[in-house]
């Protein structure tokens, strides 16, 4: 049995499936990373004193990995666009950039955390630290779970693209939204923690 | 009907699923990790019924102690062990466990999956002429999120310091100094959002996408709109309170101080915390997900009574329109109300002022669409079959708790009867006889088109009748008591305060009101069985309905429900047309003339 417009466009509401559900997804994400956002002004506005970022966070590395993020969602999108233009070959070169690029994000915090584990700074320290290690750690888990997908379509998950290659365009954007989402979520974290 | 009705679906795809066509499936793809919206709604609907059944258990063991504090619980007292029962006699904490986990396992694994995972995926897909939900696999995944949600807050009376002791609220800081069975109900909790975000993306899109050609919005059964309005509110509600889960339980198992305020005091020593946290923080994150979260628990009720009192009265229902309009209005207030559940935690007046008129607005859509369900009895021919016994009990009984929660509503009368047993009967008389009497309207409605049997009526009345009056036995009382002053959350059922002594005796009434309701219930354990063999044998459309489900697919409804995909041509409720030949034309009838 097959589920209609799982890949084709229901005409009267000019979607597929799929993006209504990435969509919805992303409505609930919003909703989950607004919640910590409120929680960060809630805190900040009634506490006492609030450190500057910069007092415990490094402002150098956080621009690298803001550019290194931007960057892998630009190579997200001419993924998605290679594969629009029928260019497999490039769709695996872009789709391997935006894995790695992830992976490099993973790894500049990698040494963010432990520089801060190191100086004794621990999310028990004050409500700061707190807040900074639970939102950036939420993104990281999301940004673990965005090269999941994204290194599945690169490898297993790209077979589709022989049987059936509109579903499998349609696969590459929706897990495109959800990068791009990742991506705009570290571009509100990285100003409200580091330089606010 | 506007001029996007008829073009809804004009280019429908072509129908290349026929109901028959299922390969052979292993025992195990078919009734366990089923991908089929109906056997994952059964899933949803016997495992929800479980749940009830586990977490009026857990309230029985309360009432007990409530009416009799202190007396040792005869006959099975002994086998809770001595850490919680020592002689058969109930501990605090242990009756705390009991509390949270009741009110935990009612809503989030009770209800919520049978009225949503139950109903919605069962009816939902048949009622709009679809073959399945949108996104089969992500269905299947959504029952095993809950599952394990279900079965983690079950091993957490086994970890040491026993369950979640903090109200189902969960209020902090209490909450963050609570013993390990906390942080299994976070973790718990984190199962049970997955699982009904997954849920509701899937019904959304499903709506959205598959109605059958010419189903336009206003022409889905009110009950549709229920789910489809109820699905955004799971979406947008529950992560607010994710975030919060995860707040907590770093609080808990990373030290942080996010619920936790400077100079916090616990057993007379100091907490050694950072502090400067805030411990309102949680209420408002908690109460943003847990007001809507009553809408989630009473509108898919109103869309099951909604559709039986439009087949049992042979009658379009009064103000359809208005209904859904109303529906829709209440989704979106629903999510501006919350703090009215914190009126005690001195607000200004400014705040208290907003939140008490959101919440005076929000009781009118209600009241629109009680009223609107009132009025469609009018002139009917009523046909008093158990499902419709239940779903006419459901209008008092909904109307007594929409009622008492007015004066909970207002700042200045809340502040007297919060945290009271008047709380307590109010909400219960919403979910209680209200939701859960629609819920047993719908298995009775919905069981023909399940199993292809009727239940039977005489078991049904059995069952009806000495549980509306053991309903009103248990919780009219605590109106009295609640008014008297009695706090909610005592151990004792407030036989220490003075000012108790006259109502006590109603606790006693209460108690043994819910132990002859335990006993009302098992004429409809036997009929759910019995009836799924030897029940009366039922035509496709058991109870001449117009919807889809009934009119359109067989009882019960193969692989891909329908022999092909029906094509609607009018409005849900065309009961009693003057002309007509019979007494209702299904929506998929060929267009006259």
């Amino acid at each position: 049995m097959e589920i209609p417009y799982t890949v084709e466009v229901r005409p009267d509401t000019g979607l597929n499936s799929g993006k209504i559900g990435i969509w919805l997804f992303l409505a609930s994400e919003v909703m989950l990373f607004g919640a910590l956002f409120a929680t960060y002004i809630l805190l900040r506005v009634g506490a006492v004193e609030w450190p500057h970022g910069e007092h415990y966070l490094n402002i150098p590395l956080a621009t690298l990995n803001t550019i290194v993020l931007i960057s892998s969602s630009v190579t997200m999108v001419m993924a998605w666009a290679s594969l629009k233009r029928d260019d497999f070959g490039k769709f695996r070169l872009y789709q391997a950039a935006t894995v790695g690029f992830g992976g490099v994000f993973l790894v500049v915090k990698y040494f963010e955390y432990s520089a801060k584990f190191h100086h004794g700074y621990f999310p028990k320290t004050n409500t700061f630290l707190a807040i900074y290690f639970t939102m950036t750690g939420l993104h990281m888990l999301h940004v673990m779970g965005g090269m999941a997908v994204n290194a599945y379509l690169w490898g297993p998950g790209a077979k589709l693209w022989k049987t059936d290659p509109e579903h499998f365009t349609n696969r590459v954007e929706n897990s495109g939204l959800f990068w791009h989402f990742v991506d705009l979520v570290w571009i509100f974290l990285f100003p409200v923690l580091y330089l606010l | 009907m506007g001029p996007t009705d008829t073009k809804a679906g004009a280019h429908h795809a072509p129908a290349h699923e026929h109901g028959s066509d299922h390969e052979e499936l292993s025992f195990w793809r078919k009734y366990v990790f089923s991908t089929d919206h109906k056997t994952i709604g059964i899933q949803y609907a016997v495992t929800g019924l479980l749940f009830l059944l586990f977490g009026f258990c857990l309230m029985m063991l309360m009432r007990w102690q409530l009416a009799f504090p202190g007396r040792a619980l005869p006959l099975i007292g002994k086998l809770f062990g001595e850490a919680r029962m020592p002689g058969g006699t109930m501990l605090p904490t242990f009756y705390n466990e009991l509390g949270a986990m009741h009110g935990t396992i009612m809503v989030f694994l009770g209800v919520v999956p049978l009225a949503v995972g139950g109903f919605g995926n069962f009816v939902l897909p048949l009622q709009i002429g679809a073959p399945d939900m949108s996104f089969p696999r992500l269905n299947m995944a959504s029952y095993w999120f809950f599952f394990m949600g279900g079965v983690t807050m079950l091993l957490s009376f086994f970890v040491p310091g026993g369950a979640a002791q903090s109200g189902w609220t969960s209020y902090t800081p209490l909450a963050d100094i609570a013993g390990s069975g906390q942080t299994v109900w976070i973790l718990g909790m984190i199962c049970l959002i997955t699982s009904s975000l997954l849920g509701a993306i899937n019904f959304i899109t499903t709506t959205i996408q598959l109605r059958a050609k010419g189903l336009s919005f206003f022409r889905m059964p009110f009950f549709c709109w229920t789910q489809f309005v109820t699905a955004f509110l799971l979406l947008l509600a529950f992560p607010p309170l994710e975030a919060a889960g995860l707040l907590q339980l770093m609080d808990r198992v990373a030290g942080t101080s996010f619920f936790l305020p400077t100079g916090l005091v616990v057993s007379g020593q100091a907490l050694q915390v950072s502090g400067g946290g805030n411990p309102l923080l949680w209420q408002h994150l908690f109460w943003f997900l847990a007001h809507p979260e009553v809408y989630v628990l009473i509108l898919p009720a109103m869309g099951i009574v909604a559709e039986i009192i439009a087949n049992n009265t042979r009658k379009p229902l009064f103000g359809y329109r208005s209904m859904v309009y109303s529906l829709i209005f209440l989704g979106f207030m629903s999510f501006i109300v919350w703090a009215h559940h914190m009126f005690m935690t001195g607000m200004g007046t400014t705040m208290a002022a907003f939140f008490q008129t959101t919440t005076m607005i929000i009781s009118i859509p209600s009241v629109v669409i009680l009223t609107s369900l009132i009025i469609s009895l009018w002139g009917g021919s009523i046909r008093f079959n158990t499902p419709m016994l239940f779903a006419l009990a459901f209008l008092p009984m909904f109307g007594i708790g929409g009622l008492t929660g007015l004066p909970l509503g207002l700042n200045i009368t809340d502040i007297p009867l919060h945290d009271t047993y008047y709380v307590i009967a109010h909400f219960h008389y919403v979910v209680a006889p209200g939701t859960i009497f629609a819920l047993f309207a719908g298995i009775y409605y919905w069981f023909p088109k399940a199993t292809g049997r009727r239940m039977s009526e005489r078991l049904g009345r059995l069952h009806f009748w000495p549980s509306l009056i053991f309903m009103n036995g248990v919780f009219m009382p605590m109106f009295l008591t609640g008014l008297a002053g009695m706090s909610r959350r005592l151990a004792d059922g407030g036989a220490t305060y003075a000012f108790t002594k006259p109502v006590l005796h109603y606790n006693q009434w209460s108690s043994f009101s819910a132990w002859a309701l335990a006993i009302a219930q098992i004429p409809f354990i036997i009929n759910f069985f019995w009836s799924i063999k030897h029940g009366e044998p039922a035509e496709a459309n058991a109870w001449q309905a117009t919807t889809l489900e009934w009119a359109a697919a067989p009882s019960p409804p193969g692989h891909g429900n329908f022999k092909e995909l029906p094509v609607v041509t009018r409005g849900p409720y065309e009961y009693s047309v003057p002309g007509a030949a019979r007494d209702f034309i299904p929506q998929n009838a060929r267009a006259e003339g």
